[in-house]
């Protein structure tokens, strides 16, 4: 008998908590006034907070974005001018990040870097997710032969050797900021087009497209009005992480020498400092860009991976490779 | 039971849709197909309240869908507006065409989350049939419009419109989903399963607004249910379907006062509160609906019906008439007056 008392016992108080649980939340929903969109829903606020991490990242990420953007504007040396300060020279109150082999400030140099390396990477992912999120979700909906059609570019693309790519169209285009940035966004286009494309179908299947075609919507305007906004929000998470794949992926072509011939980025910056005897005597050259470029990738994934989170897309495509 | 043939259709007087040999199979893999709704027909006139009752899986919902081409059905017809000039076999029409009659029919589903946009404000969900169909509208119009039909279906405008539709509840997103079909004014409103989703006092709220907003629009109702005092409670005519066939078609009173058909009588009898026609004994029924894949031979009741024979297994029962309006697909079904089997 007294195993059984006890055994009741637990199983009263795991009722009386589950009750307690119950009527408190019970009273907060009832609390809200009706369709108050303010309040967060009690079940779910610990993750409707982005935390100081994803704060840290952004501010970062905003800090150097802003530097970019203000550069031409910033009370820094000349990024292109020889011999401002002696050569390789360390980190001093004169020249914060030191300069070069031929006495460039590397402070300048780095924020200026930064331009090239973020305008690319910003308008190629963004090229790449207005083209590839449109691919997806014209074929996730209207499925059949488009399916087919755009599934068979994709995997074409999928396939096609990255390196030669570049190679191909920078030997037949040039180098210029547009061409490569084209180059780059060709790259994101397939993981973009069946991500959304995999998102497109989970929401076709809901109710309100049928009642949106039941009143007469044509198909473009059901993509455009029903689907797309259901499949961009979600997949803007994503800009981010795919912001920081780019930036990487520039850098990676720019130490190659295969991004752009006009200015530098931070790929080429690297490119500059990793010589063996500049890397021995002056290794702050090679350090501030690669250091610039960990980070801010580093805080966008952070960022991209907690805003994903956020809204709760499903790990597929984007840097699944 | 089996539901083919056309007895119970009525002439071409006021009907507004009709429906013939409806087919729908899906495939299913290793040259499967479901038998969703096999051969159903069945008219509705105007001003009407069709009920179409029936377990899950009967093909309740099917059926609508495919009456409203979404998808379109494997074979059959669906008229609407027979024998006037505004006539529309719904079938054979494609692209263009069949966007241009959509307007004339219109849907509310069963989750009342789901059928609503939620990136959209209740203002752009209400409106836009009006903005597909605005030649000659301007926006203050259709302002207008949509704040009348919200109205109408009790959300108060200047509160709601601007919001979306997770901050409503189910039945205030169902009396949303209403206003988007009636907006645009259709002819017919077909109802699939709208309070299955709801609390049972909300209930009462939406099938009211339904009865209201049917006389105020001029709409002819298909309310499709498996809530027999439900169904029974809004239709004038009820349809009984059972694994993709019709079992029974009458009048909701008649139907519900002799239930003939076996299959009625086991769904009256099954509710909590059992018909006084029916035996409650007579909700046992044996094994599990059987698999539409491969439906029986014959009647496809008689797997479970208590009164199945040779000839149940062999052919196929067709809907004949018991009286005026009311119809029963059954070798043996229960006559009135007489003791039920």
């Amino acid at each position: 008998m007294p195993a059984d008392t006890n055994e009741h016992t637990i199983s009263s108080s795991r009722t009386a908590k589950y009750w307690r649980k119950r009527s408190s939340a019970t009273v907060e929903l009832a609390a809200r006034p009706v369709g108050a969109d303010a309040e967060p829903d009690p079940d779910r606020a610990p993750q409707r907070r982005l935390g100081v991490t994803f704060w840290a990242a952004i501010g970062w990420v905003a800090l150097v974005t802003g530097a970019a953007v203000a550069a031409p504007l910033l009370p820094i040396a000349d990024p292109d001018q020889i011999g401002i300060g002696p050569r390789s020279s360390g980190p001093n109150w004169d020249q914060w990040f030191g300069t070069d082999t031929v006495g460039r400030d590397m402070f300048s140099r780095t924020i200026w870097g930064a331009r090239v390396s973020l305008m690319v990477g910003f308008f190629s992912i963004v090229a790449g997710f207005l083209v590839g999120g449109m691919m997806g979700v014209a074929s996730g909906y209207r499925r059949g032969w488009i399916d087919l059609a755009l599934g068979f570019v994709t995997y074409v693309m999928l396939s096609f050797p990255t390196l030669v790519l570049f190679l191909l169209v920078i030997l037949l285009f040039g180098q210029g900021l547009w061409i490569v940035t084209a180059a780059l966004s060709i790259v994101v286009i397939p993981s973009v087009s069946r991500l959304a494309r995999a998102i497109t179908i989970a929401f076709a299947e809901r109710e309100f497209v049928a009642a949106a075609r039941l009143l007469g919507a044509t198909n473009r305007r059901v993509m455009a009005r029903e689907i797309l906004p259901n499949v961009l929000i979600p997949m803007s998470a994503l800009l981010l992480l795919g912001l920081g794949l780019t930036i990487v992926a520039e850098g990676g072509l720019a130490f190659l020498g295969l991004s752009v011939a006009d200015g530098f980025s931070w790929g080429k910056m690297i490119q500059l400092g990793a010589g063996l005897r500049t890397l021995q005597t002056a290794p702050w050259v090679a350090f501030f860009p690669i250091g610039a470029m960990f980070l801010t990738v580093l805080s966008l994934n952070l960022a991209g991976d907690r805003l994903r989170q956020y809204f709760d897309v499903r790990e597929l495509g984007i840097g699944g490779r | 039971m089996a539901g083919s043939g056309t007895a119970h259709l009525r002439g071409h007087d006021d009907v507004v849709l009709r429906v013939e040999n409806l087919v729908m199979e899906f495939p299913a893999g290793r040259h499967q197909v479901v038998h969703a709704v096999s051969d159903v027909s069945f008219d509705i006139r105007r001003g009407e309240t069709l009920g179409i009752v029936g377990e899950s899986g009967c093909g309740k919902s099917t059926t609508a869908r495919t009456i409203v081409q979404l998808p379109p059905p494997t074979s059959g017809r669906v008229v609407l507006d027979p024998g006037t000039d505004q006539e529309a076999e719904l079938t054979t029409l494609e692209g263009e065409d069949l966007r241009q009659v959509r307007p004339r029919l219109q849907m509310i589903f069963q989750d009342p989350i789901s059928s609503l946009n939620p990136r959209r404000r209740v203002r752009d969900i209400v409106g836009e049939g009006l903005h597909i169909w605005s030649e000659g509208l301007d926006d203050e119009k259709i302002r207008a419009r949509v704040d009348e039909v919200l109205e109408a279906v009790g959300i108060d405008p200047t509160v709601a419109a601007n919001r979306r539709p997770h901050e409503f509840s189910g039945g205030q997103c169902q009396r949303i989903s209403i206003a988007r079909a009636v907006v645009l004014e259709p002819e017919i409103l077909i109802c699939d399963e709208p309070v299955s989703a709801l609390d049972v006092s909300v209930q009462a709220q939406i099938l009211n607004l339904l009865e209201e907003m049917k006389h105020r629009y001029g709409l002819t109702l298909v309310f499709i249910g498996h809530d027999l005092s439900v169904v029974r409670n809004i239709s004038d005519r009820v349809i009984v379907m059972y694994l993709g066939k019709v079992c029974e078609v009458g009048g909701a009173d008649a139907l519900y006062s002799a239930p003939a058909h076996p299959y009625t009588r086991v769904l009256l009898a099954s509710a909590p509160e059992p018909a006084s026609t029916v035996d409650e004994s007579e909700a046992a029924i044996g094994d599990e609906i059987p698999s539409p894949m491969d439906p029986p031979s014959g009647c496809r009741f008689r797997t479970r019906c208590p009164r199945a024979d040779d000839r149940c297994a062999t052919e196929e029962p067709v809907l004949k008439a018991l009286d005026d309006d009311h119809f029963v697909a059954c070798h043996y079904p229960s006559v009135a007056g007489a003791s039920g089997a």
